[in-house]
């Protein structure tokens, strides 16, 4: 779109293109101009404080107990990585990601996008209507559904003590439970992001392709799948910077508990540097959660290739 | 406010950034010598606080005119509070000129050079004289000056339902001389009746700090030992006294004494003990806080009338009756001055006029505190309102506060994990202690760790 609007003003810019650069240099400034104030506002409010939080985590910089801030270097990333139990939040909030996010949200949310394709509109209003429920409930709200339903004298264990089944789940599969309720939260999201991508695959090719005689699977694996994939890519991006940073959710849920089985980075962050001060530690674990959503995008980019064949 | 669900919690969690931004707007002492701004905790059904200063500031603006008070109330749980006044007091333009602080963070926030000496304030204060011996010393920093005037304190004893123990034919008034009598009383409860709950000691991660303070400590300071050696200024996690403590965690947890591990790890169990298990019969013997009986009142979580002839005290024991012969842990707040006050005559002024005799009385009875002033304490409308509080405040005389340091809150962190691996059974009670002294000594420096008792 850009490129359609500026090149017949380029092209009418080229015979005068000895006296271009003095007025070039004022209309640069005359269109910057009116973005300062965004640019200030963004400069403010947005890199200071990533600035910052890099500054700190490379400090020791404490809530209270030492007014005092010393450069310590690697310190921060060589006691993370010494501490079994951030090794272990890590490789719990991946998992979390990849469960409830990747796999989950991601997969339900493109299931029940095809599925509502083409269906009547009654339908399609009531389901989709149903979905988007469980993403407007404010996440501490679900949270405490979530446990509700599953707590020991909870919903569940109601119905499934007619069959001797009864346990609280939140104990005994903490992970499995904070992640069936993110899927249960988080689907709707996939959800639009697809309905809208599949809204733009010509019927055409699919209907082209069901008289060359591909099957259903193939049609999807085939046409439908390629046609959407920079639809799959961002919303994949989206979803899992969501997630690593969930925090509301487990918190109510579990706790991080029983002991450490769910303490995802956000809990255990938010742990070290609001519960026991040490704000210097817990913005170099926030670094260490950005070089890991940087992870996830790059694995993204390198799967799904993007540039038109 | 103990009682503060997890919900809550999280609900304040979730608007700290902003409440952190709040605080950056929110004008200061800086702005005029004549305004005093005073920071407290407002939450939940912890209004009690919110409702004394609103009365403060109206008899200081009438006792000092042309000062005005700005009040400050922080809508948060405690370990967000904290989080919020702390980060009001890093800078001098948003600290508050009063403060109400928790003793046990004085000491860091004194390191980190928030708080104001108050002793030449406190030496021509009639009123300082009549504050017990342990209040005074409940906001002394390591320079030996005070910076904080308490408010009003909490002790910990045994509660046990009257009505459980005479079906158990235990006799009354239960006075249990030594940590065994405890277990026997226990044992007799499981023996004699199948579906109650003998004795709830908290423990684990899940009960945070109530864990640390209502469990391990309670055991511990009942020995000859204790978790720092203020002389020698090292903490002590290895000896015999933690040994027996996690041992007596161990005993009740896996002989069927005390609530299912399951159940006792639920972050909301505290809730549960004070307003299912005791008021419904289903717990026998309860290791807690002073302040749970207010879940009672007509006004509380779980109106329960009945809770004052059901319901007993006894002092928790210490180990083997050796002197005093019970013991306690008490928590408490104090009002602090800032260091960036412009005006701190004018700060103190409001601190004394908060305790002075008649505030004191009416806060400590609407918030169910422990009075810190003797003429309080003896006063027949304080004694009065809560038929326990007599009780409580004798203990007053041999409880015991928490090593006030920066690196606390992450060794209790580590005391929690200890005794969940003890009561769930994962590791004996010597190497959960091992384990416990390995994490305090990366914690506080090994130098600050003594080795094995």
């Amino acid at each position: 779109m850009t490129v359609a609007t500026q090149s017949p003003r380029q092209a009418a810019r080229t015979p005068s293109r000895g006296a271009r650069r003095p007025g070039r240099g004022r209309r640069l400034v005359g269109r910057l101009l009116p973005l300062a104030p965004a640019l200030l506002l963004l400069a403010v409010f947005f890199a200071g404080p990533l600035l910052w939080s890099v500054y700190t985590a490379f400090t020791d910089m404490a809530l209270s107990g030492s007014a005092a801030v010393h450069f310590t270097g690697l310190t921060n990333f060589r006691r993370m990585f010494s501490d079994p139990s951030f090794v272990q939040s890590l490789e719990l909030t991946v998992l979390f990601v990849v469960g409830s996010a990747v796999i989950g949200q991601n997969c339900l949310g493109l299931l029940l996008a095809l599925l509502l394709r083409g269906r009547r509109q009654v339908i399609r209003t009531s389901i989709t209507g149903l979905v988007i429920g469980a993403w407007v409930v404010p996440e501490v709200v679900a949270g405490f559904a979530w446990y509700a339903f599953l707590y020991k004298t909870g919903t569940l264990n109601s119905i499934l003590g007619h069959f001797g089944l009864s346990q609280n789940w939140l104990y005994t599969t903490p992970m499995l439970a904070v992640i069936l309720a993110n899927t249960w939260r988080g689907t709707a999201f996939s959800m639009l992001v697809y309905s809208a991508a599949l809204s733009d695959v010509p019927p055409e090719l699919l209907e082209a392709a069901a008289v060359d005689g591909a099957s259903g699977w193939a049609r999807l694996r085939y046409v439908t799948l390629p046609l959407i994939r920079r639809a799959i890519v961002s919303n994949l991006m989206l979803i899992t910077l969501q997630t690593l940073a969930s925090f509301g959710l487990i918190y109510v849920m579990t706790g991080g508990g029983p002991g450490t089985a769910s303490s995802t980075t956000p809990l255990y962050m938010y742990q070290q540097a609001f519960q026991f001060y040490q704000l210097g530690y817990g913005t170099a674990m926030a670094l260490v959660l950005l070089v890991l959503g940087a992870l996830f995008s790059l694995i993204y980019l390198r799967l799904i290739k993007l540039e038109d064949a | 406010m103990q009682a503060s669900t997890r919900v809550m919690v999280a609900a304040t969690t979730m608007i700290l950034g902003a409440g952190g931004l709040a605080g950056c707007s929110s004008s200061a002492s800086s702005a005029g010598s004549k305004t005093v701004t005073v920071a407290y905790e407002e939450f939940g059904d912890f209004t009690q606080l919110n409702t004394q200063m609103q009365l403060v500031k109206t008899q200081y603006e009438k006792a000092h005119p042309g000062y005005t008070v700005k009040l400050e109330p922080i809508q948060a749980a405690e370990n967000d509070y904290y989080t919020k006044l702390t980060l009001m007091n890093r800078s001098a333009s948003t600290a508050p000129d009063v403060m109400y602080e928790d003793t046990f963070l004085v000491n860091s926030d004194i390191q980190a050079g928030y708080l104001a000496p108050l002793d030449s304030y406190l030496s021509t204060w009639s009123d300082w004289s009549q504050f017990t011996a342990s209040a005074k010393t409940a906001a002394v920093g390591s320079d030996g000056k005070t910076y904080g005037v308490p408010m009003g304190t909490d002790t910990r004893a045994l509660y046990y339902n009257k009505t459980l123990f005479q079906q158990a034919g235990i006799a009354l008034p239960w006075a249990p001389k030594t940590w065994d009598d405890v277990l026997a009383a226990a044992r007799t409860i499981k023996a004699k009746l199948p579906g109650v709950t003998p004795i709830n000691v908290y423990s684990g991660k899940g009960s945070g700090e109530g864990a640390t303070m209502q469990g391990l400590e309670m055991l511990l300071y009942g020995t000859n030992n204790e978790l720092y050696d203020a002389t020698t200024k090292k903490w002590t996690p290895s000896t015999t006294g933690m040994l027996d403590s996690l041992g007596f965690i161990k005993t009740i947890y896996t002989t069927g004494l005390a609530p299912d591990a399951q159940d006792a790890l639920n972050p909301n169990f505290g809730t549960t003990v004070a307003t299912d298990l005791i008021p419904n019969n289903k717990l026998a013997i309860d290791l807690d806080g002073s302040w749970v009986t207010g879940n009672w009142s007509s006004t509380g979580a779980k109106p329960w009338p009945a809770w004052s002839s059901t319901m007993g005290v006894a002092p928790m024991p210490t180990q083997n009756g050796q002197d005093p012969g019970s013991t306690s842990m008490s928590g408490g707040w104090v009002l602090s001055v800032g260091s960036h006050s412009a005006n701190k005559q004018a700060a103190f002024d409001l601190v004394s006029l908060a305790e002075n005799k008649a505030n004191s009385l009416n806060y400590d009875i609407i918030a169910s505190q422990i009075a810190e002033r003797a003429d309080v304490a003896s006063d027949p409308k304080y004694l009065a309102a809560n038929p326990l509080l007599g009780f409580f405040t004798g203990l007053v005389k041999v409880t015991h506060f928490r090593p006030a340091y920066p690196v606390y809150p992450q060794i209790s962190d580590q005391i929690q994990v200890a005794m969940e691996s003890v009561m769930t059974g994962q590791s004996s009670p010597s190497s959960a202690m091992s384990g416990l002294a390995g994490q305090v000594s990366s914690i506080a420096g090994a130098a600050n760790v003594a080795s094995g008792s």
